[in-house]
């Protein structure tokens, strides 16, 4: 009786995720940050799994951070998102897959705030067509491009060439999973395992064989706050929130961070050196971070893509002790190097935090 | 009904925000806001929720609306399905409204911001870009970035990104059709005005401080007085 409430609580919090068709749209923050990500993302799903995932070169920014940062009205928002419907449906397609958390927050929000507020919808409509001559369908399925990857996790798994064990032990990785306060904190509906128990990371991680660990501030927000770190003297804010959540999981030894959102694994990444610089204090061992790596980086490591195909180089924790412990064939000295083994310089190095 | 209140209710924000707060205080104890500013949306949410519109007024001009983050995990906490984050979206877009955002030091940054988001939603077509992603203003992106935006070309190309080129891709320029169909839906949807209005009530703050606007715009930027953060004593 008691497992068979637990099952129908769990189903609750289930999303049947389609399996193919989607109209991509990219992320201010990956693309600028992760590029690699989002190329990687279309080519193992398109290229290696098979599946139909059409771009247009005429999307645009959701414009989701101008509306969390406050510079710009409710309804300008929508109609920029209008627009991206627009462009799907002249396209041919009815699931959206977007590679940012905000941009799938604020799809969410546009799409249920119409649902309440039909009046509110018939307005965007008029405006969008007044603006731009468009008409759009509404997607018939939002995701975020994690819960794609996750519902091809284990089609993933069986073409591993690596798996999150210590090559020399054989145990698991223990794997920090961030997800993303936008994923699931405003519509837990929404998101794979809701806000209560997301699963979109957590499931990747063990299909592909980590250990996922659990910490008090596990759901904690990475700091990101939009205005809160886009104004320079907010930050303060933001370098405090990830203290705070690297504080709480340094006694778990994490080997690795998996994160969702496009600006997290910035933050935690950056945050890591900055905490350095100022404390001399690092989280890793012999005064290196702790790697954090998005989903489709850590896909493409399993899948035995090349470290430096995949921009493990400019992060700014060396993720190395990672791909030594699990085993990975990498070549150092073609890590910083362009196109055609193009000499481009390196970087110059913290003074604390070692790298590489 | 008080004046100010009418207005907040006409926000779509408001309506799915506030609907019967207990004041029992969840979204203060979840947020990551009141952790380190001196704020508390259980006061904010208490305030607007008893229409008191003389405590809204100083909520307009206060430090206190813009410390929230919009993370939304008090939406996720809150036991009575309110959502103190869109009613802190509301006062918000209130205050700019109103002009009320240059009379407090946090309130002031909606310059800058505004300047670079929407400088970069309609000139290259997305909210952040590493065009005018300048290292000064972001020592924190680390010696790497520094390495990344002095070989853009180079490092974006080997990324698989299509920057500085025409096409899908990563980073790739937005054709001129539709950044002015970016243009379009702002001149429609109240964006330009708004823009327009930031500017206007900020060089008049900027004048009356004694700056130039861009010396305005580079100290809202950076300037952070104390008395913001919970451990710290009040002053300039």
């Amino acid at each position: 009786m008691i497992y068979q409430g637990k099952q129908k609580i769990w189903s609750d919090y289930q999303k049947e995720i389609p399996d193919d068709h989607w109209f991509y749209v990219r992320s201010c923050i990956r693309q600028s940050f992760f590029p690699a990500s989002e190329y990687y993302f279309l080519k193992i799903c398109r290229d290696m799994l098979g599946r139909d995932i059409y771009e247009s070169a005429h999307h645009t920014t959701c414009a989701g951070i101008a509306y969390h940062c406050d510079t710009i009205p409710q309804e300008t928002a929508m109609t920029v998102v209008a627009r991206q419907f627009a462009l799907m449906t002249e396209a041919g397609y009815k699931n959206l897959v977007t590679s940012c958390i905000t941009s799938f927050g604020n799809y969410c929000e546009i799409l249920e705030t119409w649902r309440e507020f039909p009046e509110l919808e018939a307005r965007i409509r008029e405006k969008l067509w007044k603006a731009c001559r468009r008409e759009f369908e509404k997607p018939e399925y939002i995701a975020h491009a994690s819960d794609l990857v996750y519902k091809l996790r284990d089609e993933i798994a069986s073409r591993a060439k690596y798996r999150l064990v210590d090559a020399a032990s054989g145990e698991p990785l223990r794997v920090v999973e961030h997800i993303g306060c936008h994923y699931s904190k405003m519509f837990p509906h929404k998101g794979v395992g809701g806000a209560e128990y997301p699963c979109v990371l957590s499931g990747m991680a063990e299909a592909w064989g980590g250990k996922v660990i659990d910490y008090p501030e596990r759901r904690h927000c990475c700091g990101f706050g939009f205005r809160q770190y886009f104004v320079k003297a907010n930050r303060g804010y933001s370098v405090s929130n990830t203290h705070k959540k690297f504080e709480s999981m340094e006694p778990y030894h994490p080997d690795m961070i998996i994160t969702n959102c496009p600006g997290c694994p910035y933050f935690l990444d950056r945050w890591q050196y900055v905490i350095a610089e100022q404390e001399g204090k690092t989280y890793g061992k012999g005064g290196r971070g702790i790697p954090v790596l998005t989903y489709e980086e850590l896909a493409g490591i399993v899948l035995g893509i090349d470290p430096w195909d995949l921009g493990l180089q400019i992060h700014q924790v060396g993720p190395e002790p990672l791909l030594d412990k699990m085993g990975v064939e990498y070549d150092p000295s073609r890590k910083y190097l362009g196109l055609d083994e193009k000499d481009i310089l390196k970087p110059g190095l913290p003074t604390v935090l070692k790298c590489c | 009904m008080g004046k100010l209140y009418d207005e907040l209710t006409e926000d779509y924000r408001f309506k799915e925000g506030l609907k019967t707060c207990i004041n029992c205080g969840t979204c203060t104890a979840i947020c990551p806001a009141a952790e380190f500013y001196r704020y508390d949306p259980r006061k904010i949410v208490d305030t607007v929720q008893r229409r008191d519109e003389e405590g809204i007024l100083e909520l307009l001009k206060s430090e206190t609306i813009w410390y929230c983050g919009e993370c939304m995990s008090c939406v996720t906490r809150c036991p009575r399905g309110n959502g103190p984050g869109l009613v802190v979206m509301a006062l918000r877009n209130l205050s700019t409204k109103l002009g009320y955002f240059t009379e407090s030091e946090k309130g002031r940054q909606l310059y800058p911001l505004t300047k670079a988001l929407t400088g970069n939603i309609l000139n290259l077509g997305y909210c952040v870009h590493p065009d005018t992603f300048v290292f000064r203003d972001h020592p924190e992106s680390g010696p790497v970035f520094e390495w990344v935006l002095e070989h853009k070309q180079d490092v974006y190309d080997r990324m698989g990104a299509a920057y500085g080129r025409q096409g899908e891709g990563a980073l790739r320029i937005i054709p001129q059709e539709d950044l002015d169909e970016l243009k379009a839906i702002f001149d429609e949807t109240g964006g330009t005005e708004r823009i327009e209005l930031v500017e206007k009530f900020s060089e008049k703050k900027a004048a009356e401080m004694g700056m130039t606007i861009e010396e305005y715009r580079k100290y809202t930027f950076e300037h952070c007085s104390r008395g913001h953060f919970n451990n710290e004593e009040a002053g300039i």
